[in-house]
């Protein structure tokens, strides 16, 4: 019964890695393929540790499982907001399609109040 | 069963490895080694159920600790500051 749980959630999770890989490839710039792929591959990732850790039952393979998924849980996003930063201040521009800048608004009011 | 989830997750695999070979830009290289990283460590565990080993969990810790600084250490170096700031 737990094998068949485990094995439904790493299927859920591998689809969710293939998605965000995906969108890896086929979107055309950076802030949409760090939008797509960060958010589908943790989420694919820590389904597919949580899947490990209940197949291998009440131990310490599950316990490190476990500890894996929440460390990536909370790594992921901060290493994704710091690439943006890093992309958005090496002066990489917004794909031509996209409309809303909301960080260059803010820096310019920023400028404006001081 | 193990074997098609191999299969999708060398997919993966290889799709970051296009981006991080053929990405434009630097950060688009930088994301696409992040992404990598992950997936390696979803990689690592699912290794460590098919084999029935241990330390391949052990791995996939270390490998999430060293992911996550190297990524860090990149997108500090994109945004054109020193190491100590």
């Amino acid at each position: 019964m737990s094998n068949i749980a485990g094995y439904i959630l790493i299927t859920i999770g591998i689809t969710f890695d293939i998605f965000g890989c995906i969108g890896l490839v086929r979107f055309p710039d950076v802030y949409n393929r760090l939008q797509a792929s960060t958010k589908c591959v943790t989420l694919g990732t820590i389904l597919l540790l949580l899947g490990v850790a209940v197949i291998s039952g009440f131990g310490a393979t599950s316990a490190k499982a476990i500890t894996c998924a929440v460390f990536i849980l909370i790594t992921s996003p901060t290493a994704a907001h710091a690439i943006a930063k890093g992309a958005y201040s090496s002066g990489i521009k917004l794909w031509e399609k996209s409309i809303v800048d909301k960080y260059a608004e803010q820096v310019r009011g920023d400028k404006e109040g001081s | 069963m193990i074997t098609v989830f191999y299969i999708g997750l060398c997919v993966c695999c290889f799709l970051c490895l296009y981006r991080i070979g053929r990405g434009p830009t630097a950060p688009d290289r930088t994301v696409a080694i992040d992404i990598l990283g992950i997936v390696i460590v979803g990689f690592c565990g699912l290794l460590g159920i098919a084999t029935g080993k241990d330390f391949y969990l052990n791995v996939a810790l270390a490998w999430a600790l060293l992911s996550f600084i190297g990524t860090i250490a990149l997108a500090k170096f994109l945004e054109g500051r020193s190491f100590d700031e």
